[in-house]
């Protein structure tokens, strides 16, 4: 992950900022610059996510990405959040525990270390709602 | 807009080729292939090339005229060539943009070619190569990985239409089965539902020999106005359709993360535009990337109802003598994924099976052949269909 890549997302990493389009009323996260619908003639402006959701669909990953190594075995999955969007994040805590239909919200957590330039990079994950 | 037919194929082998480079291996799929059409270098209007990452594998870009220069085709004849990306549906694009420019006329002979070579960088360089057709901010930043995204898909498959870990494993078996009948394939050996469920879990619930592996491979076709195709070959293949659509990049945009939208849609297209339905095809090659992609390809594609793939599969319908056959060659799991590469091989197959010369593997009578290439987990889709008449 490059520096720029990542900095360029930090409001929507650290505060999961997306975005609102108040023609159709959609909510997108991440956040998109041009309406799915209303493409060119949709009126888009920031939105901050209340952060809870329910999990659509998860894996555990036992055979982890690059850079993620140390943290695995670690649940990743498709969270759908109440306003409506999707998103694809880490669930922290016992594997075994994540399931289909489970009520989660987001907390601020380290993602992971860039390579030899040693960067740690903090953003979104999840936890179960009840916790 | 001209019809077309495919005058000449050839695959070369698939499989870990340290000893051969790039260049080679699609030379030697490119010359197969216009010997068999009996062309030559002089009669060649255009040169197309998927490639998924020459960059990232074998760190080379400018593959089109690469591959055109180690061809002989740049320094005399001075051949348009082009490199097409669209991930692993590289290859089915790159025979797309060959078709369309038969079609249009802007071409008449025209060589559709892919290739990747994947061995020369270590796994996990070549797993972060192949996470790029995945959204990297969205989705490899979180940690995603390829199986891990294809995970989700069969968690919820599972979840929602009751698909097994068993049905998955059928997929793996019966690729492995037709792989023992087809020379190119990386792997030529029978495998068991146990050994799949047994092998190494990589993201739940997705085991190691649900996995397609890391493979070095070539293909290449060589393509025609269908008016002249008899001039060069007695048993042309004719394109009936040619059909591609996109959706989001990132898994958790889609509308249905069970069914990958840009297969049903480059389906109906193709459909559309061949007059055909699913009943009329007699066999397929699907991108079984991952057992659970081709669960959704029969889905997807039509051949059964939404959530019934796994027990169509189980019930033996996808065999070769089953009601379609899916994946005679042995598919990506058995046959190996150059990722470039993979889209035309899977034309050489159909090809190959429509002229009747798939020896062992052979679908008898078969009129009607179906590719179905996909790049990334589904942002992509390509389909193609293909006859022995015109
Ligand atoms: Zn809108």
């Amino acid at each position: 992950m490059s520096v720029p890549r990542f900095w360029r997302n930090l409001d929507s990493r650290y505060n999961l900022e997306g975005t609102h389009c108040t023609e159709c009323g959609e909510y997108f996260y991440p956040p998109r610059k041009t309406c799915v619908n209303c493409r060119r003639l949709g009126q888009i402006e920031p939105y901050r996510f209340k952060g809870t959701g329910e999990i659509v669909t998860y894996t555990v990953i036992r055979t982890a990405a690059e850079g993620f190594e140390e943290q695995a075995p670690y649940a990743l999955a498709i969270i759908k959040l109440d306003e409506g969007p999707s998103l694809t994040a880490q669930v922290v805590g016992s594997p075994e525990k994540v399931h289909i239909g489970m009520r989660v919200s987001s907390v601020f957590r380290k993602l992971g270390e860039g390579g030899d330039r040693g960067m740690i990079y903090y953003g979104t994950k999840f936890i179960p709602a009840d916790a | 807009m001209r019809d077309v037919a495919i005058i000449g194929v050839k695959n070369t082998k698939f499989g870990e080729l340290w000893e051969r480079s790039l260049r080679d291996i699609v030379v030697e799929a490119g010359i197969g292939a216009i010997e068999d059409a009996g062309v030559g270098g002089k009669d060649i209007n255009a040169l197309y090339v998927g490639n998924m990452s020459g960059g990232r594998f074998v760190d080379q870009e400018h593959i089109g005229a690469l591959i055109a220069d180690y061809s002989g085709l740049s320094r005399n004849l001075h051949v348009p060539a082009t490199r097409v990306e669209a991930a692993c549906a590289s290859g089915g694009l790159a025979l797309r943009q060959a078709i369309m420019t038969v079609a249009s006329g802007y071409g008449d002979i025209v060589v559709a070619a892919g290739a990747e070579k994947m061995t020369d960088v270590g796994s996990e360089e070549a797993s972060s190569a192949l996470a790029a057709a995945a959204d990297r901010e969205w989705e490899g930043m979180a940690g995603a990985t390829f199986p891990g995204l294809y995970s989700m898909i069969a968690k919820l498959h599972m979840h929602r239409y009751g698909t097994t870990s068993e049905q998955l494993a059928e997929v793996a078996v019966k690729n492995h089965r037709n792989g023992c009948l087809n020379p190119i394939a990386q792997y030529r050996n029978e495998i068991t539902v146990d050994q799949v469920l047994n092998s190494i879990m990589v993201a739940d619930p997705l085991h190691i020999f649900d996995c397609s592996p890391i493979t070095d491979g070539a293909a290449a076709l060589v393509l025609a106005p269908a008016e002249v195709a008899h001039e060069y070959t007695d048993t042309p293949i004719y394109i009936k359709a040619t059909a591609q659509a996109s959706d989001t990049i990132a898994l958790h945009d889609r509308r249905d993360i069970t069914t990958l939208d840009a297969s049903v849609m480059a389906a109906k297209r193709a459909y559309e535009m061949a007059k055909l339905g699913p009943g009329d095809i007699d066999l397929v090659e699907v991108h079984d990337c991952f057992t659970i992609a081709e669960i959704c390809a029969v889905e997807d594609l039509g051949f059964t109802e939404k959530g019934k793939g796994g027990i169509f599969t189980e019930e033996g319908e996808t065999a070769i003598g089953g009601r379609i056959p899916v994946n005679t060659s042995g598919g990506l799991k058995a046959c190996g994924h150059p990722v470039g590469a993979t889209g035309i091989k899977q034309a050489v197959e159909i090809v190959t099976q429509l002229r009747g010369e798939a020896g062992k593997r052979q679908v008898e009578g078969a009129e009607y052949g179906m590719a179905h290439n996909v790049g990334g987990s589904g942002a992509t889709a390509v389909v193609h269909i293909f006859s022995r008449e015109r």
